[in-house]
């Protein structure tokens, strides 16, 4: 019978989805069986005690945690969070029940050994309970005492060549796609930048360094599998600058329906026969395309890169030959407020090592940011106080039409009195020589 | 920067701020409104790993203070 008698949250497992609950059930059996005869380091009984305390927290409808502490890893301020419990007679296992992040592999690659291998240390020396690549992006470990720290750090960077990730006001756990290694769209190495940038920002990443937390996230091209637009304060997203690549033969194919569109990922669904107006040039965001006379034109200056048409017909139409990526500063993803996307800074730059011209934004980024920034406030939140003018200003990057949203309707960028011949004075009679009043 | 006048800044300022013992690290640039943030992240830090200031971080934030003081140490049981 279980330790503590948890009604609320058995109705959590009746819906049709699989259930949190459920697996914290499974992992409370396993260490009450203890198969293996692990030595646990903390209580075996943990699971059972998260279950009481959480099911305390929805009778009273108020949390029991104490959220966070001082509890970190020598030379580290980032990577552990603090947790205490505060009915610690009545669940003594959650006591101390504290994270910690792990910096997953580029592209998330890793074998099963190795994943045996940290769920094994952390059956070991934490609660079990793990938070796979959630909302943060990396591994965290959910539940262990203060005592187990440093030896889980000892094992995690001896044993298994793993560092911590990022928390608080540090960088966070750069974060990127696939990119090359399984894709043919991406346009450029996510996993050797994100590799690189997190080697060379070591101090960012493990000690405090700004004014709140910062995410890069790194998509190899438009399609954004990461979602760094969204979610990342300094995104770096795959493009290219010629023109998309066109096999009119194999557009000719698709029309005729000897390949699947879409890779064949809709083709359970009744949708008919595949129309290439209808499906590619109608749903194309800028009217670039046409098809007439059995032949597809693009007008590649007017494409912004969403994917759309080459994800339709992956065999047809290919990224251009000439690619790098752009970057985009400012997105967030906070709960209480709305999500803020990026704002296109660099149009285009080349993805060559050493990768200066990509760090030289960063720091220029982070210079502006650590001076201006308030405490607790986003790159995106100080872009939308002082303006993205105030930004380019700071960082020295020249305005450029592509961080203009709607030229036609809203030139965005205004001049400042130095920029102009003469400034603001005017010769007021000279002017009405040529203009009446 | 002389950093041994400016580690002493630092203790000194820490210590005068009573009813507050953990601090933003914009709160540590305003002692040194001349030196540039990146040079006083970097002494802060290194204050913290010789032991005499600490990091208290909720998970979203980090603040920073002189080690052992305010009730942290003895509410997380850790003293």
């Amino acid at each position: 019978m279980a330790k503590h008698e948890t009604p609320l949250l058995d109705q959590l497992e009746s819906g049709p989805w699989p259930s949190f609950v459920s697996d914290i059930k499974q992992e409370a059996e396993n260490r009450a069986k203890n198969a293996n005869n692990v030595e646990f380091q903390v209580k075996q009984d943990v699971c059972e005690d998260i279950l009481g305390v959480l099911e305390l927290s929805y009778k009273h409808g108020r949390t029991h945690w104490k959220h966070g502490g001082i509890v970190g890893v020598f030379g580290y301020g980032g990577g552990v969070i603090g947790r205490y419990c505060d009915q610690p007679e009545m669940f003594p296992g959650v006591a101390h029940f504290h994270t910690i992040r792990v910096n997953q592999p580029a592209g998330k690659f890793y074998n099963t050994e190795w994943l045996r291998n940290l769920c094994d240390l952390w059956e070991f020396r934490g609660s079990g309970i793990t938070n796979m690549h959630g909302s943060t992006g990396d591994i965290v470990f959910l539940g262990t005492v203060t005592e187990q720290l440093e030896e889980i750090f000892f094992e995690l960077t001896h044993k298994h060549g793993q560092d911590l990730g990022g928390s608080g006001s540090n960088l966070r756990t750069p974060s990127d796609c696939i990119g090359e290694a399984r894709c043919e769209y991406a346009c450029y190495d996510t996993q050797a930048l994100c590799h690189f940038l997190t080697n060379e920002y070591q101090d960012e990443l493990h000690r405090p360094a700004f004014p709140y937390k910062f995410k890069f996230k790194f998509d190899g091209c438009p399609n954004c599998c990461v979602a760094s637009i969204a979610r990342s304060d300094m995104s770096f997203i795959g493009t290219w600058r010629d023109d998309i690549q066109v096999d009119q033969e194999a557009v000719a194919a698709y029309v005729g329906g000897e390949f699947p569109p879409n890779a064949g990922a809709h083709k359970d669904g009744n949708w008919g026969p595949f129309d290439i107006q209808k499906e590619v040039i109608d749903l194309c965001p800028t009217d670039c395309m046409k098809y007439e006379d059995g032949k597809l034109e693009i007008n590649n200056k007017e494409c912004t890169r969403c994917m759309h048409c080459i994800n339709v017909m992956p065999r047809a139409l290919k990224k251009g030959k000439e690619t790098g990526l752009s970057i985009l500063v400012g997105a967030k993803a906070p709960i209480l407020d709305g999500a803020q996307m990026g704002s296109l800074l660099v149009p285009f730059v080349k993805v060559e090592e050493p990768y200066e011209e990509i760090t030289e934004v960063i720091e220029a980024i982070w210079d502006w940011w650590m001076e201006e920034g308030k405490n607790r406030e986003r790159l995106g939140e100080l872009i939308k106080r002082q303006g993205f003018q105030a930004m380019l200003d700071a960082v020295g990057i020249d305005p450029v039409p592509q961080h203009v949203k709607e030229p036609r309707s809203n030139p965005y960028i205004f001049w400042k009195e130095d920029e102009v011949p003469g400034g603001w004075q005017r010769d007021v009679n000279e002017f009405r020589k040529y203009h009446q009043r | 920067m002389d950093e041994a006048a400016a580690r002493d800044i630092i203790v000194e300022k820490l210590k005068g701020k009573k009813g507050k013992s953990k601090f933003y690290l914009k709160d540590f640039y305003a002692f040194f409104p001349e030196e540039k943030p990146r040079t006083v992240k970097k002494l802060v830090n290194t204050m913290v790993s010789e032991g005499t200031l600490e990091y208290w971080s909720s998970g979203s934030t980090t603040l920073i203070g002189l080690k052992g003081v305010g009730k942290q140490a003895h509410a997380e049981d850790e003293d």
